[in-house]
């Protein structure tokens, strides 16, 4: 090591949305880099779902398929459901799992928290990039859930409303991810096992994944309970863009739900997570 | 670079109080610091662990929000202009912050496209700090399968990638190796010659005052004093200290020394005696011979030439513990 002269940088122009694209711009090579491990994780728990569910159930005989002959095949429930779970597991996770790292571990935070942005603007950048991680894992459960069945037992879905659609994935992702940042600025690390047995789990398997929210018109007070829910509106949003046929939620409840929660939780954990970074 | 006016860093009456969380009571971290560091130059604030200096550097750099007084850096307010202030410095804190999804090289990369390069130029000048800091073997590594000395070196390249107007270092060179952190000041000389404006926080002694062209003692969140090492070394009670301890009370005429001429100060705390002189000679053996007189014996000695750990001891009665 010498004390040799260090030359002056090149110009350079920092501006916030030039510093807010090369943040974006990490989260693409650290995704890049971790893709495939990743989206094997996102993945695995919706084939192993519709390959027992959905093949391997009704080739047995079994009576797992929902409605009886004439009505839909449980594939036809299952496709907005997992596509919802995928969704919201991914983008919290793709938030919180780094969080921790970086709250806790040495205090990486600051690397990040050091950028020329103002501090809430960070906390929305992470939003973004776990709401893209959450659309990728949506996306990529599709394939999956409509081409993994039994003979006869093809899922009947028909776009209807390719807005509705979009906004359901797009919102729903954005929202899970705040929600996300919100846990992991005010749990601490050491709960975050808890917090996955006691929050996500119960969250997904009640979260109309598994049949839609109407049905539940017989068990009244889990109906009204499951609308404290966020990925019961994702899943019910999709059923209504996706498997129109079934009944669902009006568009009304499950877009002011997702919309409303989205704006909710983005302010939320922008100000907890603030508080976080700046002490 | 555009160098406008107006110093590097200025503070005034400077504070800083962590409220109180569950039963620890609110933590008083800093109580009034006035600092005024001048673009080029090198300072250091120098103090024990939990002096309040890693604080003021939070504060410094936009992390930790003041509860009272005010700081500037480069002219701008920290608390208002904490976005552009954050554009014209560079940061090295005391933890491994490197990004662990990243590569070396890529960490150097970013922060590069963070503060506005384009991406070529970003690559570029990452390999020209690497060469620079002899880190070019271990570019394509994590920042965690490297040595805590090369860490630190890249921290210093990560925060040099945008050619920050004023460098922050906190504790670099806390827990490295006597040879790390010889090389590391090499690379803070050269830095400095450069006419790099650096700030430094150290609880070496002899780190501030190999690298500091000025140095502000900080105890208990304050200023004890600050100067050149030279004007702290001379100022009032930087003396040789002599330390004596008795088995028993000291004997009550050692507390006459202190009429002598050459003695500054003479201070008695039950079986041990401090003095403070500027003529030490034949002192040792004085204070060795007045116990024998007294029939108390002498269980430690010892004489300090005058250093920043003479300065401390003179100001705080404390002795400097790492």
């Amino acid at each position: 090591m010498s004390t040799a002269v260090l030359a002056p940088p090149p110009p350079a122009r920092a501006t916030i949305p030039r510093t807010f694209a090369a943040m974006m711009a990490r989260e693409a090579r650290v995704m890049r880099k971790n893709f495939l491990s990743t989206f094997i994780r996102v993945l695995v728990q919706p084939v192993m779902f519709v390959f027992v569910f959905a093949y391997v159930l009704p080739k047995l005989g079994g009576g797992a398929t929902a409605g009886g002959p004439g009505g839909p095949t449980f594939s036809t429930i299952l496709v907005p459901g997992l596509v919802g779970s995928s969704i919201i597991m991914q983008a919290m996770m793709a938030v919180i799992f780094p969080l921790m790292m970086e709250l806790t571990w040495q205090k990486s935070i600051t690397d990040r928290a050091l950028a020329p942005v103002p501090v809430p603007l960070l906390a929305v950048q992470k939003i973004i990039a776990a709401a893209t991680q959450g659309l990728i894992g949506g996306l990529l459960v599709f394939p999956a859930v409509l081409l993994i069945h039994a003979e006869g037992q093809a899922p009947k879905v028909h776009v209807d409303d390719w807005p509705i659609l979009i906004l359901v994935m797009v919102a729903g992702a954005l929202m899970s991810a705040a929600g996300g940042l919100l846990l992991g600025t005010l749990l601490n690390p050491q709960k975050v096992q808890v917090m996955f047995a006691m929050v996500l789990l119960p969250m997904t398997m009640l979260g109309c994944v598994y049949y839609p929210w109407s049905a539940l018109d017989h068990i009244r007070w889990l109906q009204i309970l499951s609308l404290l829910n966020p990925l019961v509106y994702i899943s019910e949003g999709l059923r209504s863009a996706l498997t129109p046929a079934i009944p669902h939620m009006p568009a009304w409840a499950f877009l002011l739900a997702i919309v409303g929660g989205t704006i909710l939780l983005t302010w939320a954990a922008t100000r907890t997570f603030t508080k976080r970074v700046l002490t | 670079m555009t160098e406008p006016p107006g110093a590097a860093v200025r503070t005034v009456d400077l504070k800083k109080t962590y409220p109180a969380s569950g039963p620890r009571p609110a933590v008083p971290a800093v109580q009034g610091i006035d600092l005024d560091v001048p673009r080029g130059e090198f300072f250091g604030l120098l103090g024990p662990n939990g002096a309040g200096k890693s604080t003021t550097i939070g504060m410094l750099t936009t992390l930790v929000v003041p509860t009272g007084g005010s700081a500037q850096v480069c002219g701008l307010d920290v608390v208002k202009d904490a976005v552009e202030i954050k554009r014209r410095i560079g940061v090295v804190s005391q933890n491994n912050s490197l990004d662990s999804d990243l590569t070396v090289a890529e960490n150097l990369e970013f922060r590069g496209r963070y503060f506005g390069l384009g991406a070529r130029d970003a690559r570029r000048r990452a390999a020209e700090l690497l060469e620079l800091f002899g880190l070019t073997e271990q570019r394509g590594g994590s920042p965690f399968e490297i040595s805590g000395g090369q860490a630190k070196r890249v921290m210093i390249c990560r925060a040099l990638m945008h050619g920050p107007e004023v460098l922050f270092l906190d504790e670099p060179t806390a827990g490295l190796d006597p040879q790390t952190r010889a090389n590391l000041w090499e690379v803070l000389r050269g830095l400095q010659a450069s006419g790099q404006t650096i700030v430094l926080t150290t609880h070496y002694m002899e780190e501030a005052e190999a690298l500091c062209d000025r140095v502000a003692v900080v105890d208990h969140g304050r200023i004890l004093a600050s100067g050149t090492v030279d004007q702290l070394k001379s100022s009032a009670g930087a003396d040789t200290v002599i330390t004596v301890s008795y088995d028993a009370a000291a004997p009550q005429e050692i507390k006459r020394l202190g009429d002598r001429d050459g003695i500054s100060k003479v201070e008695v705390n039950d079986g041990q005696v401090r003095v403070f002189a500027t003529e030490p000679d034949g002192i040792l053996g004085e204070l060795v011979d007045l116990g024998s007189t007294a029939g108390v014996g002498v269980t430690d000695a010892s004489q300090l030439r005058p250093s920043l750990e003479t300065v401390f001891l003179s100001l705080t009665g404390r002795e400097y513990r790492d």
